[in-house]
């Protein structure tokens, strides 16, 4: 299928599709947030990334390794049985899943390292929670022969045990990040601290939809893949466009990959799935839309868990991935714009949906999008059966059997 | 009218001798301990005073002053209390230039507009590690405008054509970060900060002080020989660190201690003759 990196529709008079502006802000969000000493950087991946968005090479050599080494496109899946489980919406999982690798970062950390490569970089550093990226970041990095850091927090390092392996096996050196509260917010903290130690000859793989500008759009850039090939898919299956869309947020690039060729289709509805955690009322979660506010935080301004007094919050959430107190700039944007609406999933529910989806569709699901399902749950049943519904599979579950065979009490 | 940090940066250069500027986070390792060492900081020799803004994810420093950070967050520090020990002290000194240096979120969560109170309080200048030039909007055009020096930091990868964006807002001094890393790290050859500093010269009025990396009296004391000042941070910090218990509570000796590595990094930089300074 061909592709392209910025999704061409005709420009209507009031587009969600025109950010950022010049300086990188969605809105009153995003930015470059960042010590001088990055800054020259910044602005040198930001020349680099406009340059390459304009070369033809640069998007053909993304195209043949997006179809031969990624295995894009994804299916877009009808789930018949799910359907029926919960008896309204027509559920189609677009099945990002199964890319090489096992997630959608696998898009982004190629259209990165493409990028570094044309930057004469030499070293990649990368960060990470769940262990996805990292295990992209050191894919690309074995791919194309270049040394690979990635900064992880200890305590996810031990609930995603299998991806700290993969990623060894592929020759990346895993850090331990034990400052701060040792998960994903803080590996962020160490991989910006070696960045500004090594700016010469190394490129920072970030791996979401935030950092400072212009991160957050080449993430979304690389990620709208996703959406582009669901729009296709779904003209071809059903002869017309999906009526909704639900994908997990964390820091939310498998949902900015999705909504983003939709966002000026007024008749999608667009549902993004924050981690409830314990619940909302209990503190322990890593829902940086319904209990955060406005601050800036790792390069750019965006919604996030703090205190009275600006300090940042511990996220808590059942997924390494989810567990993050901010969220991408632009989603902070299209959340006050009302354009796209954010709800939460508990733990618990997305466990049960864990459970459910591999049972019922012989598909486990990582426990980020089991999120997503959760969401899925709760309103598909309300919905006419010829409702088309979307929902991001953006990664698979077995990086997540130990954690949840734990939770459930079983012993491997 | 000529506020603090320019007429103590005149001072200097009319007794012939670099500043010191030293660095504490405020509230570290408590409260109490932290007020106790800003008092005795001037009479120990700091010539300007640099208070961290204690900030739960200080992305451009190291171990050493993370930790500071996290110890006087536990110990409920906020950015209110900071103003509100700065206040107290500048009853007691009215002429020491105190600088608040820190990341923006606190500010930003505190009010941008209310943030003049820091001026209120007895504060000179501020510094913000992750508000470069192209957030100018955010709060250094605020802070001039009010009367608060905003001073840049400056850096081995800014280059001679992004230099005058850097300068072109700054006021007071300008920090000059000798290496290209975080806090408390390695120093730089002093071949490459005398460079380093002419060439900022070529760019601004303004007096240098450099600052990262830098430890020893001996370092401090050659650093003061090429530049208006040097910062010393982490190696102060430190001392904190090297004097608490099991519990992390300052043990006796605490405040003396930094105090007295403050007397000999100031005894480094010399005495001019029928000077106070």
């Amino acid at each position: 299928m061909a592709r392209r990196l910025v999704y061409n529709a005709p420009m209507q008079k009031n587009s969600y599709r025109t950010g950022p502006d010049e300086q990188g802000h969605f809105g009153k969000f995003g930015g470059r947030f960042v010590a001088e000493t990055l800054m020259p950087l910044i602005l040198a991946v930001e020349r680099a990334y406009d340059e390459a968005k304009q070369d033809p090479a640069y998007q053909a050599e993304m195209d043949d390794y997006l179809a031969h080494y990624v295995g894009r496109p994804s299916p877009l899946y009808h789930a018949r049985r799910l359907s029926a489980h919960f008896g309204g919406a027509k559920i189609y999982f677009k099945r990002d899943e199964l890319n090489h690798t096992g997630s959608h970062k696998i898009n982004n950390c190629l259209g990165q390292i493409l990028l570094a490569r044309r930057m004469k970089k030499t070293r990649i550093i990368a960060e990470t929670g769940a262990g996805q990226h990292g295990v992209a970041a050191a894919t690309v990095c074995a791919l194309f022969g270049l040394p690979c850091i990635v900064y992880m927090g200890a305590e996810d390092m031990e609930r995603q045990r299998p991806n700290v392996f993969r990623m060894r096996l592929l020759g990346a050196e895993v850090r331990a990040v034990t400052s701060g509260t040792g998960t994903l917010k803080d590996a962020m903290n160490e991989a910006l601290r070696d960045w500004v130690a090594h700016v010469e000859d190394t490129f920072y793989i970030i791996g979401t939809v935030a950092g400072p500008h212009p991160y957050p759009t080449m993430v979304r850039d690389f990620q709208s893949v996703i959406g582009e090939e669901v729009r296709v898919q779904m003209m071809a299956a059903e002869g017309r466009l999906p009526d909704s869309l639900v994908a997990c947020i964390g820091g939310g690039s498998n949902a900015m990959g999705l909504f983003f060729p939709f966002l000026d289709e007024t008749s999608v509805e667009i549902t993004g799935v924050e981690a409830a955690g314990l619940g909302l009322k209990s503190g322990k979660h890593a829902a940086s839309i319904a209990g955060g506010r406005p601050g800036v935080l790792h390069g750019n301004r965006t919604y996030l868990l703090q205190d009275d007094d600006g300090q940042i919050l511990d996220a808590h959430s059942i997924s390494a991935g989810l567990d993050y107190p901010g969220i991408g700039p632009e989603h902070a944007w299209l959340r006050d714009t009302g354009r796209v609406n954010y709800v939460s999933a508990s733990d618990e529910e997305a466990l049960e949906m864990f459970q459910l989806c591999s049972r019922i569709e012989g598909i486990i699901p990582a426990l980020e999008p089991a999120h997503a399902l959760a969401h899925v749950a709760k309103t598909a049943p309300g919905l006419p059966a010829d409702h088309l519904l979307v929902m991001n599979m953006c990664g698979r579950g077995d990086k997540d059997v130990f954690s949840v065979a734990d939770r459930l009490g079983v012993t491997l | 009218m000529r506020g603090r940090i320019a007429t103590r940066f005149a001072a200097l250069k009319d007794a012939g001798r670099g500043g010191l500027v030293t660095f504490l986070t405020a509230g570290d390792p408590d409260a109490d301990t932290g007020l106790k060492l800003l008092r005795g900081l001037a009479d120990a020799g700091a010539d300007l005073i640099e208070l961290g803004m204690p900030f739960s994810d200080p992305m451009a420093d190291g171990p050493v002053i993370q930790a500071s950070s996290l110890r006087a967050l536990g110990a409920g520090m906020t950015l209110a209390a900071t103003l509100d020990q700065v206040a107290r002290w500048r009853q007691e000194n009215s002429e020491t230039p105190l600088i608040l240096m820190g990341y923006y979120n606190p500010i930003y969560s505190y009010g941008v507009a209310r943030f003049e109170d820091a001026l209120a309080a007895g504060v000179d200048g501020v510094i913000v590690v992750d508000l470069p030039p192209e957030e100018d909007e955010e709060l250094c055009l605020p802070a001039l405008d009010a009367g608060l020096d905003f001073i840049r930091l400056a850096t081995p990868t800014t280059d001679e054509a992004r230099l005058p964006t850097v300068m072109r807002h700054t006021a007071g001094f300008v920090y000059y970060v000798a290496i290209r890393g975080i806090t408390g790290t390695a120093a730089a050859g002093h071949e490459e900060i005398g460079q380093a500093v002419a060439r900022l010269k070529r760019h601004t009025e303004l007096p240098v002080a450099v600052g990262f990396g830098l430890r020893t009296p001996e370092q401090v004391g050659a650093v003061g020989k090429i530049a208006d000042a040097a910062v010393v941070g982490s190696a102060l910090v430190q001392i904190i660190a090297d004097h608490l218990d099991d519990d992390g509570r300052a043990k006796d000796g605490l405040v003396g201690a930094v105090l007295n590595q403050v007397r000999s990094l100031r005894r480094s930089l010399g005495t001019a003759e029928g000077s106070n300074l």
